[in-house]
């Protein structure tokens, strides 16, 4: 350990880098790159992790769509093609039994699957939009970016107000440049409704930013959809398996609905949750990757290191051969040469790094703001790089082993004659 | 301070072996200046090598400054190289990129002499070999006489029981070699054992004592009578 902290065989370690100091650049060059890259690929990788988290936050991850179809099998005296509903009640039935549903939204829409949408006034302007029938539960599966006001509230739901949430496109075209939004009225389907919010569209879901939330009860009301809902979204706990609560969700509705168990297409549905572990498969996938390149780069960087010392000590063969007619003992030739590899990897390995971290500012800043490029604080944590920095160490001492005892190797005697 | 008794000492070459030294006995005193003579292939340099702790002998005894000389490994052979031996080669050997002071201080490095007083002696020593003013200069900057003052310097700094010079004014012109010959005299006349091996006999007859070497045997062994010169 003295060794190590000896000034001496600093200045010696000096010497020998000075005399050759276009070779000591090229050898450093070589682990440097490796652990730029490490880092940076590392970095970039937890970047679109990050980003891809910053894109779903606002949505329940866990979660399946699920629509009804048309029979396809003949079942209890009905016949196959039979026209299914998802009805209201079904909502507290699944809920009931399966207890792996944190929650379920019942949603209608007017102008999405079909149908014409609803044409909606404003004083003499009239467009059609999307209007969507929903409970405030919404906000957990899909939450909404209110610009201003509010979004749907049970007391809306129980007393069926004729109010709505529209979006910024909405207010775009209907209402004019300064005019309050909150508290006016607009005609929808031509009945009055009070506009209680304004949102801006998230990007990730279907209603866009040209649509009109109002509550489900009031929905039902003025279009006469009864128990009918349009489909659900359901939303299972976090580390519930999703694809199994697909199923479960099915047969509940299956026996409900009397139709066959083995009937495939009764019951549509998105698992969104499978969707997403894909997603996450692939980042993991990167990650794994990363990590793979990473180490391969650095490993091959180190054996470099080690290599172009081998050639050192070839050269070096009667300088050392001296030293040890004068007295070095062959622990102190090898304890220099190992040294010499370490500080050389270290060196390396610390520029890489700061190199590399400098690249991820530049990168995130580059991207971090955009929300198309799902890229967000890119960044290696701190054990990460010290682990790094540990592992070159050890591979910069075991690889400056071969050349080191190469050194010794040689008889002072041979050294000598060399010329 | 050296004492050879039968020593032997064969090289393998290929199935055959090469016998170079064939049971040498040889008695050097402490503060002797003592010469190696004969030509190429007469094993002279085998026997440097072997009194220098760079080789090792088959058959013998090897007496270094009363201790036996066996089964050293290399860590006991540095060792002993540092506190009792000095080198001087043909070919100089120092370090091309260390400067002159800095290749006289590296004995003491390798004896744990701290840095400041490292600098000390060894800018002492060279004061000595009269080169004190070329202290920060770096080999390839020096002449070969200086060069060669240099290694004596480097040979004595760590005060070494024994000198051996091998071929000391191979590589100089007759004018530098005899000022060497002059500084390796001096250094004897101080009380320094002073081991010369040469094929050259003007530089033989400068000694106190000529070992003549042939084919691996001693043939002969006087010492030098001096012409006193007035």
């Amino acid at each position: 350990m003295k060794f190590i902290f000896d000034k001496d065989s600093w200045q010696e370690i000096f010497g020998s880098i000075k005399k050759s100091k276009l070779r000591t650049a090229i050898t450093i060059l070589g682990v440097l790159w490796g652990i730029f890259l490490f880092i940076t690929l590392l970095g970039s990788a937890r970047g679109m992790e990050n980003g891809f988290d910053k894109n779903f936050k606002n949505l329940a991850t866990n979660s399946i769509f699920l629509w009804a179809q048309s029979t396809s099998m003949p079942n209890k005296g009905f016949q196959r093609g039979r026209q299914l509903r998802l009805k209201i009640q079904d909502v507290d039935a699944i809920k009931r039994q399966i207890p792996e549903i944190a929650f379920v939204a019942p949603r209608n829409v007017q102008g999405v699957f079909g149908g014409p949408p609803a044409t909606v006034k404003r004083k003499t302007n009239s467009k059609t939009y999307k209007l969507f029938g929903d409970y405030p539960i919404l906000d957990n599966v899909n939450k909404v970016k209110i610009l201003e006001g509010r979004f749907i509230n049970m007391n809306d739901i129980e007393d069926e107000k004729k109010v709505c949430i529209i979006g910024e496109k909405v207010v775009d075209e209907l209402f004019e440049k300064d005019e309050q939004v909150v508290g006016s009225y607009v005609e929808i389907n031509g009945s009055f409704f009070q506009v209680v919010g304004a949102y801006k569209d998230n990007q990730t879901s279907f209603e866009g930013d040209d649509s009109i939330y109002m509550p489900f009860s009031t929905f039902r009301k003025i279009n006469n959809t009864g128990d009918n809902i349009g489909w659900m979204v359901i939303a299972a706990h976090k580390d519930a398996d999703i694809t199994q609560v697909e199923k479960d969700v099915k047969t509940v509705l299956k026996r409900r609905h009397n139709v066959h168990l083995e009937d495939k297409r009764a019951f549509g549905s998105f698992n969104f949750g499978e969707m997403f572990s894909r997603i996450t498969g692939f980042v993991k996938g990167i990650k794994f990757l990363t990590w793979f390149v990473g180490i391969a780069t650095l490993i091959a960087g180190v054996i470099a290191i080690g290599s172009i010392l081998l050639i050192t000590v070839k050269e070096r063969t009667k300088e050392i051969g001296i030293r040890r007619a004068l007295g070095a003992t062959p622990s102190k030739v090898r304890g220099q040469i190992v040294l010499e590899s370490v500080f050389l990897t270290l060196i390396a390995g610390v520029l890489g790094i700061i190199f590399g971290g400098l690249v991820l500012m530049g990168l995130n800043a580059a991207f971090g703001d955009s929300d198309s490029f799902p890229f967000v604080n890119p960044a290696v944590s701190i054990p990460i790089a010290m682990g790094a920095v540990i592992a070159l160490v050890t591979f910069g001492s075991l690889i400056g082993m071969i050349p080191a005892q190469r050194a010794v190797s040689i008889r002072p005697i041979e050294a000598l004659r060399e010329e | 301070m050296i004492e050879i008794k039968k020593l032997h000492k064969s090289y393998p070459m290929g199935k055959d072996s090469l016998h170079v030294l064939k049971g040498l006995d040889l008695h050097i005193k402490e503060g002797e200046f003592v010469s190696i003579m004969g030509s190429s292939g007469s094993g002279k340099s085998t026997l440097l090598n072997i009194v220098g702790l760079l080789d090792t002998h088959d058959e013998g005894e090897y007496y270094l400054n009363g201790q036996l000389i066996e089964k050293l490994n290399e860590k006991k052979a540095a060792v002993l190289r540092n506190k009792f031996l000095g080198f001087v080669f043909q070919s100089f050997n120092l370090i091309s990129y260390k400067t002159a002071l800095e290749n006289v201080a590296l004995p003491l490095y390798y004896k744990g002499v701290a840095r400041k007083e490292r600098q000390e002696i060894a800018m002492e020593y060279l004061d000595k070999v009269e080169l004190k003013d070329w202290a920060n200069h770096l080999p390839s900057e020096l002449s070969g006489g200086q060069k060669q003052r240099v290694a004596i310097a480097r040979a004595l700094v760590a005060q070494p029981k024994v000198v051996l010079a091998d071929e000391p004014t191979g590589a100089l012109d007759s004018t530098t070699s005899s000022s060497v010959m002059e500084l390796l005299k001096e250094i004897n006349r101080e009380g320094m054992t002073v081991f010369v091996i040469t094929h050259e006999e003007e530089i033989a007859a400068e000694t106190d004592r000529i070992v003549r070497l042939k084919d691996g045997i001693i043939i002969s062994d006087e010492k030098v009578k001096k012409n006193v010169k007035v």
